[in-house]
């Protein structure tokens, strides 16, 4: 299964990002085999529809849960329709490995 | 041919709405022809509170064109998303999903230039209304009102300028705050900008960001400095350095601060306050308004 987690940078060690539609990097977690993979942002500095266009990339990729600080309204509704998860951490420093440990256990 | 005079600030709360009511009055009362004051701050307009006897005439709802994808012709090929430069149209290919996100949407035709495939149609939604009310002779009050949720503030402004009377002699448009494209649209086409200051390092700053706004305009501006006798003299020395026409002073009162806040400042003006705008109406006049 495909998980998505908000990252601050394009490696596990980096913080994550407690944004969703203008995080700077997607980690890709496959809980299956624990494979990740990082893709950028496109639309991290777009006016509008940062949130509506990330939402609409989780879709295309098959991600069942994305794992992120906080989601805008319009991303919400459309990761809402396709039924993927979404969860809120709030804690602060936390790295990306940290949140695929806490997945893990 | 009207004289069209924009009453803009860049800060909020410096006084645009207490200038623009009152310039509207003391034109009026020396006025033979109509003079119209115009509300373009179309998220929150209150021009109207100001007026006792205001009668609302009539009001017309504007629309913006829409678009809705016909999913049985879409082809899901996305050229419509890419040409879209306000996200609003979503398409994902493997789930067959196409929707345009009317909030986001400027109605600026882009995707039905895009669609090869005929898939796209336009519908009217609604944005807001203009309306028209009468608060004495010769005197006309036009305001938009921008729909809860709609992010068409500039396209409103500018359909409702399109809709003030042509036969007024004076036309009076009471900007909304900020110096991007909704004050942008409000000021275009004006003869004279009015930049109503407050001596305030927050007003000093917003004052320098909507000066370097009318000048890339070209429009010709003077400053009205209200709440004088408030913070620094910070704002002399640029107007002096700028050579910028200071085209009256209103001072600070308290008191007059407690009648605005009433809603009871048409008629009820300090003599001191009166003559500031009658001195500036006639330096207005002189300039061809």
């Amino acid at each position: 299964m495909k998980t998505v987690i908000t990252a601050s940078g394009n490696s596990v060690d980096t913080q994550f990002d407690k944004r969703f539609g203008r995080a700077a990097w997607f980690c890709v977690l496959d809980e299956d085999t624990n494979e990740t993979l990082f893709f950028d942002n496109a639309n991290i500095s777009a006016s509008n529809g940062a949130g509506t266009k990330a939402a609409e990339k989780m879709v295309e990729l098959g991600v069942k849960k994305v794992i992120s600080g906080d989601f805008g309204p319009k991303a919400k509704d459309l990761l809402d329709k396709f039924d993927i998860q979404m969860v809120i951490i709030q804690d602060d420093d936390l790295a990306v490995k940290d949140i695929i440990k806490k997945i893990k256990h | 041919m009207s004289f069209k005079i924009a009453i803009a600030s860049g800060k909020g709360g410096t006084g645009k709405t207490t200038v623009s009511v009152n310039l509207f009055e003391q034109f009026s009362e020396h006025s033979e022809g109509k003079i119209q004051l115009v509300d373009c701050d179309v998220e929150e307009p209150n021009d109207h509170i100001f007026f006792n006897r205001t009668k609302k005439i009539s009001e017309e709802e504007v629309f913006q064109q829409v678009p809705t994808i016909d999913k049985d012709k879409c082809t899901f090929c996305r050229k419509c998303s890419e040409y879209c430069e306000f996200n609003a149209i979503v398409v994902i290919p493997p789930v067959r999903f196409a929707e345009v996100n009317q909030s986001l949407c400027h109605s600026c035709g882009a995707c039905s230039v895009a669609c090869e495939f005929d898939a796209i149609t336009e519908h009217p939604e609604s944005i807001g209304k203009v309306s028209f009310y009468k608060t004495g002779n010769n005197k006309g009050l036009v305001e938009g009102k921008l729909k809860i949720g709609s992010a068409m503030q500039t396209m409103l402004i500018k359909e409702l300028k399109k809709r003030v009377p042509l036969n007024a002699e004076i036309v009076l448009y009471d900007s909304p705050p900020g110096t991007s494209c909704p004050v942008v649209e409000t000021i275009s086409n004006t003869d004279y900008v009015i930049l109503v200051a407050e001596p305030t390092l927050f007003g000093l700053y917003d004052l320098k960001l909507m000066v370097n706004l009318v000048r890339e305009l070209a429009i010709p501006f003077g400053i009205i400095i209200n709440k004088s006798g408030l913070g620094s003299n910070d704002i002399y020395e640029y107007l002096y350095k700028e050579s910028i026409d200071i085209l009256g002073e209103i001072p600070f009162n308290k008191e007059y601060a407690g009648v605005y806040a009433k809603g009871q400042i048409v008629g009820n003006m300090p003599v001191e306050m009166k003559n500031v705008y009658k001195s500036i109406t006639e330096k207005l006049h002189k300039m061809g308004c």
